[in-house]
């Protein structure tokens, strides 16, 4: 069980916001003190520019720096240090392999298959490329318990070339089977690249990129109590090895001659210019923060808090309320996305916030998906690691008050 | 903050002029995708003035307040009059302090009237 008190003493936010009932981490987490407090070492005692200065305070960041490279390959099990690109967010990450890799092996009458339940971040960048150059782009649907609707014989074919999916949904909370999904699809086309969205996965999820098979793996650093403007893209080295560079500038580059320039070996083929030094930094005590605490302990703390709000949820709205997503708890993450009677998301959200409670009120960056549910909106209520009991009480109390108001 | 004062309740559960209008010259139809609202305005001009209007909508309790606020402080007014009204007047009319996030639910149905006197002469 996790010491919720003692967990809240180490986010600074709440000395700020005692009566805060944060709801909202799947947008962003709050972030631990010894994150920001390293982020803040960073500028206060060594906070200059990395790779390129010979003196001992470039020697300081560059080690700092790369040691998250280290911390952050060893925490996806990845091969090898080289296989960690940073960037600014998981976003980032997908554009990339959008122009990357997608633009460069892409061919007329390939495919791409995505799901409906992905965030614009995945779904926008491909439908995107399909269009520009004509390729098939197919996506799979979810039945109505808000699962994945695996008929994989039906949809990927060899002329799949690229499957990107999410493993965790940011609205259902639903977590997909992503390493059968791999097996299964590799069967049908062994040469089939598999990229996954573990942005929302990451903060809750023990992730062996090794066993899970794919090919791709991207997240952001802010989702899991890291700083903001970091974003993780994993991949293998042959892979990147074959890969155009993404941007081009300082950094990056290996030699430069008036007609042609050479270009490093990866990761620093992806990552051009200055990156953001202090945030990478501080990434790697956000990753300490989440292992200390144990991936296993958060998922079933999310779990508990999880249940007891359903329960709550249906015993006071009764057939008012309406809860996407799985019902079986051990298939999901602590995403509670729902609708109450009539009333407009944004109505519920601000009589919310005004109790004191941060929900998440619109489409989630999910519009195909909220098209597929057959709701405009929905309100998001999501439990992390400084989430209690009392928090769903108060959120309960909250909603009772919105149909006060609102009747 | 509470917006939700009641004023703003009564005029989202019980909206004036809600519906289509038997006989009108112009209508438009405005949404907001960022929050899935939605409006029709409908109405009716007599000798260059609004003799009647009304709306369908679907939305958040502000939107439909300032829909239901507004049709009624429109009646009777000229395209010179209506070309004044501003966010100030939505602001005013209804009476309460919103957010930035949330004047654009507000000022959806003024949008609306604003592109009927782009569009139309009267």
């Amino acid at each position: 069980m996790l010491n919720i008190k003692d967990i809240k003493k180490q986010f600074p936010i709440f000395q700020n916001h005692p009566d805060l009932v944060y709801l909202d981490s799947p947008a962003s987490s709050l972030k631990p003190k010894q994150v920001i407090d390293k982020e803040i070492e960073y500028y206060q005692q060594y906070g200059v520019n990395v790779f390129r200065g010979i003196y001992p305070l470039s020697e300081k960041s560059t080690i700092e720096f790369e040691e998250t490279r280290q911390i952050v390959s060893k925490f996806i099990n990845a091969n090898k240090p080289e296989e960690i690109v940073f960037t600014r967010n998981a976003t980032e990450s997908l554009n990339l392999l959008t122009y990357s890799l997608g633009r460069k092996i892409i061919k007329k009458e390939d495919e791409i298959v995505t799901t409906i339940m992905e965030h614009h971040s995945n779904f926008v960048p491909w439908q995107v490329l399909s269009s520009e150059t004509g390729v098939i782009f197919k996506v799979l649907d979810i039945n109505d318990e808000g699962y994945l609707e695996i008929n994989w014989n039906k949809i990927i074919t060899r002329k799949t070339k690229i499957l990107t999916l999410t493993y965790i949904s940011n609205v259902l909370g639903t977590i997909n089977p992503v390493k059968q999904i791999i097996l299964e699809v590799k069967r049908i086309n062994p040469k089939i690249i598999v990229i996954v969205d573990a942005a929302q996965a990451i903060p809750h999820l023990k992730i062996d990129v090794q066993d899970l098979g794919a090919d791709f793996l991207v997240f952001s650093s802010h989702k899991m109590l890291g700083p903001t403007g970091v974003g993780v893209l994993w991949g293998k080295e042959k892979i990147f090895k074959e890969m155009s560079p993404f941007m081009y500038g300082g950094d990056m580059i290996s030699e430069v001659y008036i007609e042609r320039t050479t270009f490093k070996n990866p990761p620093h083929k992806f990552e051009a210019g200055t990156p953001a030094i202090g945030q990478v930094i501080a990434l790697k005590e956000a990753i300490k923060f989440l292992e200390k605490i144990g991936l296993n302990n958060i998922l079933k703390h999310e779990e508990e808090l999880t249940s007891y709000c359903y329960k709550l949820l249906n015993q006071t709205f009764g057939k008012k309320i309406k809860i996407f997503g799985p019902k079986n708890l051990q298939k999901k993450c602590g995403i509670v996305s729902f609708s109450l009677n009539h009333f407009h998301p944004h109505d519920i959200a601000q009589i919310l916030a005004d109790e004191g409670i941060c929900v998440r009120a619109g489409h989630h960056c999910a519009m195909p998906l909220h098209q597929r549910l057959k709701v405009l909106a929905t309100v998001r209520a999501s439990f992390y690691i400084y989430n209690d009991v009392k928090d769903v009480v108060r959120l309960i109390d909250g909603l009772k008050k919105v149909t006060k108001v609102l009747g | 903050m509470n917006i939700y004062k009641e004023t703003i309740i009564d005029h989202y559960q019980n909206p004036r002029n809600f519906g289509k209008l038997k006989q009108f010259q112009h209508s438009v139809k405005l949404n907001n995708p960022f929050c899935g609202d939605e409006i029709t305005l409908y109405i009716n001009i007599q000798e260059k003035k609004i003799k009647e209007i009304s709306f369908q909508a679907k939305g958040c309790a502000i939107s439909i307040a300032s829909a239901s606020l507004l049709t009624e402080n429109v009646k009777g007014k000229t395209k010179e009059q209506l070309r004044k009204l501003n966010r100030d007047f939505i602001i005013k009319m209804l009476g309460i302090d919103l957010g930035i996030n949330r004047l654009k639910c507000a000022l959806l149905p003024l949008d609306a009237l604003k592109q009927i006197l782009k569009n139309y002469e009267f």
